[in-house]
């Protein structure tokens, strides 16, 4: 049996990974990703914990982070496909309409 | 012993594969990492008794999102851009590395290296996995199951009313 805290790890690495992912890239869509990195160490980490304690409400709640998911990926790709056809980039520093 | 040996590979495949998808500089190539990266996590999910989330893993995730992203990005047709890093990468590195050794400080001091864990309740190990979740998610959770429904009509509608050419006359 493997401990709880070495699933944590990798949850917290990933999260960690997406979070340097979201401050770095120019892209949109790679901040997307990032996105969904975070996410999944979320999962990780719910799964971990319902395994760990016996129950089996983790697992339903990371059902819903799935599905938040494909929803945001969903509304997140149709919002690029505006701003492409609008500026043709996707490089987000030249999205700079509301900028101050 | 097996079982270790699979978590080493699973956990570690996910990190460098995790690395990979902010690393690379062409952004086909940053999908295809994001998808070694949510299989592999699946492989994580099947370590945990947790079969049934492994399972919608692949298919919705690996399935349905990763081939939206795939096809929104063949779509645009990007080419490779010379720069593809902010200057505050460095700092954002810097920043990222200290909070990850924060976080994991914490964790080591925890308890939950010595702990076993506990057995699965009477009711999931004896309806099992999916239907376990299957009770659970049309009694406990009714009314969280029912707002993540409409949660998704919403984005359904509002990808498409977003995506609409607008006619010009």
């Amino acid at each position: 049996m493997i401990p709880i805290a070495y699933y944590v790890t990798v949850s917290t690495m990933m999260f960690v990974i997406g979070l340097v992912g979201i401050l770095i890239r120019k892209n949109f869509l790679i901040i997307l990703f990032s996105i969904e990195l975070m996410l999944n160490a979320a999962n990780i980490n719910l799964v971990a914990f319902s395994n760990q304690y016996g129950e089996i409400d983790g697992q339903v709640i990371s059902l819903f982070i799935i599905t938040v998911a494909a929803a945001e990926a969903a509304v997140g790709l149709a919002i690029i496909i505006v701003l492409f056809r609008r500026k043709a980039t996707t490089n987000v520093d030249e999205l700079n309409l509301m900028k101050w | 012993m097996v079982e270790h040996a699979f978590f080493i590979y699973f956990a570690t495949v996910t990190i460098l594969s995790s690395i990979m998808t902010i690393g690379f500089r062409s952004p086909i190539y940053c999908t295809l990492a994001l998808l070694s990266t949510l299989l592999h996590v699946a492989g994580l999910f099947v370590l945990l008794n947790a079969e049934f989330i492994a399972a919608i893993q692949i298919v919705v995730y690996a399935g349905a999102v990763l081939v939206l992203y795939l096809f929104v990005l063949m779509l645009l047709n990007l080419k490779k851009p010379e720069d593809f890093v902010h200057k505050q990468v460095w700092i954002a590195l810097f920043f990222g590395v200290i909070l990850l050794i924060e976080i994991l400080i914490g964790l080591f001091k925890s308890p939950l290296f010595t702990k076993a864990p506990l057995a699965m309740t009477e009711s999931v190990s004896e309806l099992g996995n999916t239907a376990a979740i299957g009770f659970s998610l049309f009694t406990k959770y009714l009314l969280p199951f029912e707002v993540v429904g409409m949660i998704l009509l919403g984005a359904v509608i509002g990808a498409m009313v977003l995506a609409k050419k607008v006619p010009t006359n």
